[in-house]
């Protein structure tokens, strides 16, 4: 496959290794952020091939992890209504709110479907004009785009019966608040290369300055990840501290325009709770008022809910980057893949979920040396 | 203004029989001695179906029969390269084969929702028939009912097959040993991605066709090649390669190591499964089975499955080995390895 075999070619990825081994005097601490690159530095053995030269913290970046637990319950109660349609992209199903998931809201009658795009939504609410259908608008920069085109197209078309659950974060308040933290230990980022291909990276280049940390906009083939953390390995040797772009394939510094505009036109920043992190102020996005008539926690009166959440997750913790999955009490115990006490064990790009797929064995075999 | 259309205050045409499944059809009068004097015993028509009485009867010759049951539920009832009656016919046939069986005959149940159209139960019925026809079963009993419109989803079928076991290959997925070399007999992921490329409207360059076959021809080629040592067959349907791999090595009680570079999985899967975020070693297989002889029979079984069209993309994915019992653990592309783990539930497209 084009655009993707020559980024995972196991002769460029040694080459890099190497050449990262050579680079590096001392081990560094740096945070991907996204849990695509979590994926894929646990899936392929990264973390491993490179344990002398750089620790990898796994950051905030998985929308499914940092949804709070109230959107969750917010979104049961709405799938649990008779006249709702509920849609969803596929890994938010099995994420457990304060008593069940979305799947077991289906399992008892509700009306719970997954789809590929919040367009796919609309058309199903054209379709189904006696219903209301519900849209989960969860994610990042990434999924902004689409589905303020969703609510745009409802408003344009008219169509009332349709409207969305918004729980959208944006990266870079959360890159501040990690970096703002006392006990921060961050020395540079691998930025999300989807996040920068809508936003481009003009919003992280005073990240970079104030705080001095070298900032990669980063792909998510292994190849991508091992020139990123090259990147940066190199800037942080030569004390160098700045934006770069590794992922030159698919990003540029203004990101895509029309995307951007669209995303400003139906949305607004304002302060989100991130689940187990807490609220950060201005790191969220909500519908501007123009578009109210859309936005599913007014029209079913579902704003006011508030959950508080298990102590016996420590899911902040680990997308703060202070605990690794592993080392959490619940791990493979309690909480595991079936039986999930926390969305990162929950969603494929979680970081508990990929630690305990892929890396049980490396584990055991430390465990038995 | 609210005005009527007028097409509402019509009585529509009504439907006559030979359109569409009405519930008269499970009555057990008329309506149902037609259906299936029109519909099911002009393709599936033998002796012993013929007969036409409560039971079946059969000869069978002497020896250990093995007997298997499935139902099939799939949506849509046809997709590209098979619909729900060849899948009821290769699933059944298959699970016999599985256990070095040959399977000799097939019943069927039919679960017919109101309102089927005959053009697609008479599709479905022909192919069927077709794919019973070249697995060499005979159909000899069957049954058919009829629900209420939205009760069922257009067709439920169940079939049951009878097959001879044979008297020395007896392979089962507790034979697995170390040293042992891991055979698939074809490309991995066909079926579940062409199903879910085309119940979810999603369009690739090229439509991806199901590979759903009868796989006796090549459970009788590697009987040939491996007698006895045909340790463990299997045919890794849901749940994927991943899942029966990982139900061989818990059973044995041994490791299977697998080397990325060798599975077979054609692009346009790994492009739909890359887009969608899922991992084509979880997808369901129709038409492919995982085989496991001693390391020195391998590449003899290897030429035997690839010289039959149903094999011509065979590939030897892995070992058995000692190490790490019950788990199944892949070499990945650039050196790293993984767990391939058994999923908790179905495989869920993700966000981005």
């Amino acid at each position: 496959m084009r655009y993707l075999s020559e980024y995972r070619d196991p002769v460029v990825a040694r080459g890099l290794v190497t050449s990262i081994q050579k680079t590096a005097t001392r081990r560094w601490t740096m945070m991907e952020v996204c849990g695509g690159q979590t994926h894929t530095i646990v899936k392929q053995g990264l973390n491993e091939l490179l344990s002398d030269q750089v620790e990898m913290i796994h950051g905030p970046g998985c929308p499914v992890c940092v949804t709070p637990l109230e959107q969750i319950d917010k979104a049961l109660a709405l799938a649990s209504r008779p006249d709702i349609i509920f849609t969803s992209f596929g890994d938010m199903l099995r994420v457990p709110g304060s008593d069940c998931d979305l799947q077991a809201v289906r399992a008892r009658g509700g009306q719970v479907r997954i789809v590929y795009s919040p367009l796919d939504a609309l058309q199903l609410a054209r379709a189904n004009p006696d219903k209301e259908v519900v849209f989960f608008a969860v994610g990042f920069e990434t999924t902004a785009p689409a589905n303020a085109m969703a609510v745009h197209r409802a408003k344009q078309l008219g169509i009332r019966n349709f409207s969305v659950l918004v729980s959208h974060v944006t990266v870079p308040p959360a890159m501040r608040a990690i970096l703002a933290a006392p006990d921060n230990r961050v020395q540079a980022f691998l930025a999300a290369g989807h996040v920068c291909t809508v936003m481009g990276w003009t919003e992280y280049e005073p990240i970079a300055a104030q705080y001095k940390v070298p900032i990669i906009v980063t792909g998510f083939e292994p190849v991508d990840i091992l020139e990123g953390i090259a990147l940066a390995v190199t800037q942080l040797e030569e004390g160098r501290h700045e934006v770069e772009n590794q992922y030159v394939r698919a990003v540029t510094r203004q990101g895509t325009v029309p995307a951007r505009s669209l995303v400003e036109q139906v949305f607004r920043l304002a302060d989100r709770k991130w689940r187990g992190i807490g609220e950060i102020p201005m790191s969220g996005l909500v519908l501007r008022d123009e578009y109210a008539a859309w936005d599913a926690e007014t029209k079913f009166g579902v704003g006011d809910m508030t959950t508080e959440e298990s102590t016996e997750c420590r899911a902040g913790d680990v997308l703060r980057g202070q605990l690794k999955p592993h080392q959490c009490p619940a791990f493979g115990g309690k909480c595991k893949p079936e039986h999930p006490l926390g969305a990162p064990m929950v969603s494929s790009e979680g970081a508990c979920a990929a630690y305990y797929n892929y890396g049980r064995l490396r584990q055991s075999e430390v465990a038995t040396r | 203004m609210t005005t009527i259309a007028s097409t509402g205050l019509v009585c529509p045409t009504p439907m006559t029989s030979s359109e569409r499944i009405q519930l008269g059809h499970g009555s057990g009068g008329k309506l149902s001695a037609a259906l299936v004097r029109e519909h099911f015993l002009p393709h599936f028509g033998n002796e012993v179906l013929a007969q036409l009485g409560d039971a079946a009867t059969l000869e069978l010759p002497h020896g250990r029969i093995a007997v298997s049951t499935d139902t099939f539920v799939v949506s849509p009832l046809e997709f590209p390269g098979g619909n729900i009656g060849t899948l009821a016919v290769h699933g059944t046939v298959n699970d016999l084969a599985m256990m070095g069986a040959e399977p000799r005959y097939l019943t069927a149940g039919f679960v017919l929702e109101e309102g089927l159209s005959f053009d697609v139960l008479d599709r479905i019925i022909a192919t069927m028939a077709q794919a019973a026809r070249d697995a060499d079963v005979l159909l000899v009993t069957g049954d058919t009912k009829v629900v209420e419109r939205g009760r069922a989803d257009g067709i439920y079928v169940n079939t049951t097959g009878i097959g001879m076991l044979d008297e020395v290959v007896r392979p089962g997925p507790h034979r697995a040993r170390p040293g042992d070399a891991v055979l698939v007999s074809g490309q991995l992921g066909r079926h579940g991605m062409a199903v879910m490329a085309f119940r979810e409207g999603l369009a690739f360059e090229s439509a991806i066709t199901s590979d759903t076959a009868a796989l006796v021809p090549l459970v009788r080629l590697l009987k040939e090649v491996a007698g006895e040592e045909l340790r463990v067959l299997r045919d890794p349907t849901r749940g994927g390669a991943a899942s029966a791999l990982n139900e061989i090595a818990q059973a044995s009680k041994v490791g299977i190591a697998l080397d990325e570079r060798h599975l077979p999985v054609p692009t346009d899967v790994a492009a739909a499964c890359e887009m969608l975020g899922l991992d084509p070693l979880y997808v369901a297989n129709e038409g492919v089975l995982v085989a496991f002889v001693p390391a020195p029979l391998a590449e003899r079984a290897l030429a035997a499955l690839r010289a039959h069209p149903l094999g011509a993309h065979a590939a030897r994915i892995g070992e058995v080995v000692e190490r790490h019992p019950g788990m199944v653990v892949l070499r990945t592309g650039i050196g790293g390895t993984r767990v391939v783990d058994m999923l908790p539930g179905d495989q869920l497209p993700r966000i981005c």
